[in-house]
């Protein structure tokens, strides 16, 4: 089993006719993602990849094509007006992957999906994978491997790192979720942590976090008291100075806050396994097995 | 992105957000002019540099005429100004702030920022003004109001009076406190600040409220609509070497140690410095050369951390994904022959095209230390460098 994503997620690619957008639904498709349909503002009518219809807006592109999906490939600038037109027109589940959103535009859209029937994943992340199953994202496919081990991050390439190891090790993932690195993002550790502990296809959960802001602090008080599931964590930015943006918009030390330490330090608290350096992810979550 | 104190004044004001009079000058000369022209028995002379806690270094004096003010200006134009976040080395000061001396009689502190735990933007203020808020905060957490924003109605007169009122403002200073606040979330919401702080801000005793200092730093990633603010943009304050990374699109910060780290993505480049301190190393910088990184990108990445005369050893840590790892050996082999790279490279390459990349970098008679996995890199990295 798996989470969000599986064989019968329907996908739209907001931004297809863009050279990213376009690659990456390639991508997705060769994966055996249903990839149903894109959508680009006043190139409706056109079919990209061969066979993919492009509408004018969301609400066409659901009608005519039943998505359930949308992955957001739409420059900064637009990427929040993409993501209220996806919820308003209902997408279940919306993946944005653009970086560099104003923070300004995300309280709003933030505000907005609280109201909404939708789950918003991102923005400023890789996607998610369901290995052998589905796949809406930017992550390399062949590194994964279908199996039992659940992973929630704040970052793409270390999300890689601990996938590249586990399958090495003959381990594989139920879902692979990448939540975001910045600071306001739709769905967070807590959100995620639950669907994995009702999913019975998954058995361990890999929770990779890194400085800046309290989600992981929220995240382990929340596995204390409902996440049964051995779960095993890293905190990326042990030796980063305070005050600096490590690359994320959302991974900064500000006032004495967010730092990896005391992380860490609430998460063993709370019954986490706390890896201290990345290379032990893997050999750790197969001893828990 | 940070602006200068006198910067965000004049977009405080836009806003009608009560600040004092100045004027801001690069000369001693200058500064007297400025005195004579604001016209107040005392005017007070304020070092412009992006960091806090001028006063306590010396860069903030007061003046009683504008013979005195062009004497102080003599001491802080020109003066390397150390304060707690400049660091040691400090901060050259090449302009100051003139403005009117104030008759204060209350001093409080307000801050508006994002609140990531809800989601929304926040108003902090408190009656503790002129203080390090961190302080306040940890010390008497129950002296700071909290109030956040919905982001449909914004500030609404009641959500100011609430912030007034716990403040104990009374009489004028409670009524011009009211549109003080909701000006103030103007300004942050149109403009696109990342954060803002008065501090202090102040009730003078004839019942005016004013913002007399004021540190705000800007949304970077909304600068493509706040084409004026990106003037503000003062080279000088920022590390040349994080200038000209970024003139790349490479997201690149100095550290202290010799060991320089070119990863593809952030929470892989923190990663990468966390494992290098591990193995008992210590990193030189964070470098993320990012997803679409293309051999150009790669040769600047080299060129950027050569730059630093610390670096004694570079480690490349690339897991491709879009960033092909052939891609990336053939930049590492070029900027190696075109830059005569002398320090020893160790590089750990997982992902796409694996196997090609590595073959490149064995055909190319460069000496590079291969590395499987990113513990072995970084021992080997480590090593390399003693």
């Amino acid at each position: 089993m798996s989470i969000l994503v599986d064989e019968k997620t329907r996908l739209i690619v907001q931004g297809i006719t863009g050279r990213e957008g376009q690659f990456h639904a390639e991508q997705c498709m060769k994966y055996g993602t249903k990839v149903v349909g894109g959508v680009t503002p006043a190139k409706g009518g056109q079919t990209v990849l061969g066979k993919v219809p492009v509408f004018n807006t969301v609400r066409d592109a659901v009608k005519k094509t039943k998505a359930n999906a949308t992955m957001i490939f739409v420059p900064p600038p637009f990427a929040s007006d993409a993501i209220l037109e996806a919820a308003d027109a209902g997408v279940e589940l919306i993946i944005c992957i653009t970086e560099g959103i104003p923070v300004s535009d995300m309280v709003e859209v933030w505000r907005y999906i609280q109201t909404s029937n939708s789950r918003l994943i991102g923005p400023n992340c890789p996607g998610i994978i369901s290995p052998g199953k589905c796949k809406i994202g930017i992550m390399p496919a062949h590194i994964h491997k279908k199996g039992n081990v659940g992973i929630i991050s704040r970052s793409g390439t270390l999300t890689y790192e601990a996938v590249g190891q586990l399958t090495a090790l003959g381990l594989g993932q139920s879902t692979c979720v990448g939540i975001g690195g910045d600071p306001i993002i739709g769905t967070r550790y807590i959100d995620t942590l639950q669907l994995f502990q009702k999913d019975r296809g998954t058995k361990a959960i890999c929770m990779i976090g890194e400085i800046g802001g309290t989600a992981e602090d929220e995240a382990a008080y929340y596995i204390k008291k409902n996440v049964t599931k051995p779960v095993i964590g890293f905190i990326a930015g042990q030796t980063a100075p305070p005050g600096r943006r490590m690359g994320h918009a959302g991974a900064i030390i500000s006032g004495g806050q967010g730092t990896a330490e005391e992380k860490m330090k609430v998460m063993r608290r709370c019954g986490i396994k706390v890896v201290k350096s990345p290379a032990d992810l893997g050999k750790t979550i197969a001893k828990v097995l | 992105m940070k602006i200068h104190e006198h910067q965000a004044k004049e977009i405080l004001a836009k806003h009608g957000v009560p600040v004092p009079n100045g004027i801001v000058a690069d000369t001693p000369a200058e500064v007297e002019a400025a005195a004579s022209k604001l016209g107040t028995d005392v005017v007070v002379v304020k070092a412009q540099i992006h960091a806090g806690g001028r006063g306590k270094g010396g860069g903030v004096k007061l003046a009683k005429s504008p013979a005195e003010a062009k004497k102080v200006a003599n001491k802080i134009i020109g003066m390397t100004l150390v304060t707690p976040q400049t660091g040691p080395e400090g901060r050259k000061v090449k302009k100051v702030l003139v403005e009117e001396g104030m008759p204060i009689d209350k001093e409080l502190y307000m801050g508006i920022l994002l609140d990531r735990q809800t989601s929304r933007v926040m108003i902090m203020a408190s009656e503790a003004g002129g203080m390090e808020i961190e302080e306040v905060a940890a010390d008497t957490p129950e002296k700071i109001i909290k109030e956040h924003v919905d982001p449909i109605t914004g500030v609404k007169p009641y959500l100011a009076r609430k912030v007034a009122f716990a403040l104990n403002l009374k009489g004028d200073a409670l009524k011009k406190m009211i549109p003080f606040i909701m000006n103030l979330y103007q300004a942050f919401i149109k403009e696109d600040f990342d954060m803002l702080e008065i501090n202090p801000l102040i009730i003078t005793k004839d019942d005016r409220v004013l913002a007399l200092d004021a540190k705000v730093t800007i949304d970077s990633n909304a600068l493509h609509r706040q084409k004026e603010t990106m003037t503000y943009r003062d080279l000088d304050e920022e590390d040349p070497m994080e200038v000209e990374a970024s003139k790349f699109n490479l997201n690149y910060i100095k550290l202290d140690g010799n060991i320089g780290c070119m990863v593809n993505g952030a929470g892989l480049a923190m990663a990468t410095m966390d494992i290098i301190k591990h193995s008992g190393g210590e990193p030189a910088n964070f470098l993320d050369v990012g997803g679409g990184a293309d051999e150009e990108m790669i040769e600047n990445g080299f060129r950027i951390l050569l730059s630093d005369p610390h670096v004694q050893g570079i480690f490349i840590n690339i897991f491709g994904g879009i960033l092909r790892c052939d891609i990336l050996a053939r930049g590492v082999v070029g900027a190696a022959k075109k830059l005569k790279v002398k320090v020893p490279i160790v590089v750990r390459m997982e992902g796409t095209n694996m196997e090609e990349g590595h073959k490149i970098l064995d055909d190319s008679g460069i000496d590079v230390i291969v590395a499987d996995g990113m513990k072995d890199g970084a021992q080997k990295m480590v090593k390399a460098v003693k």
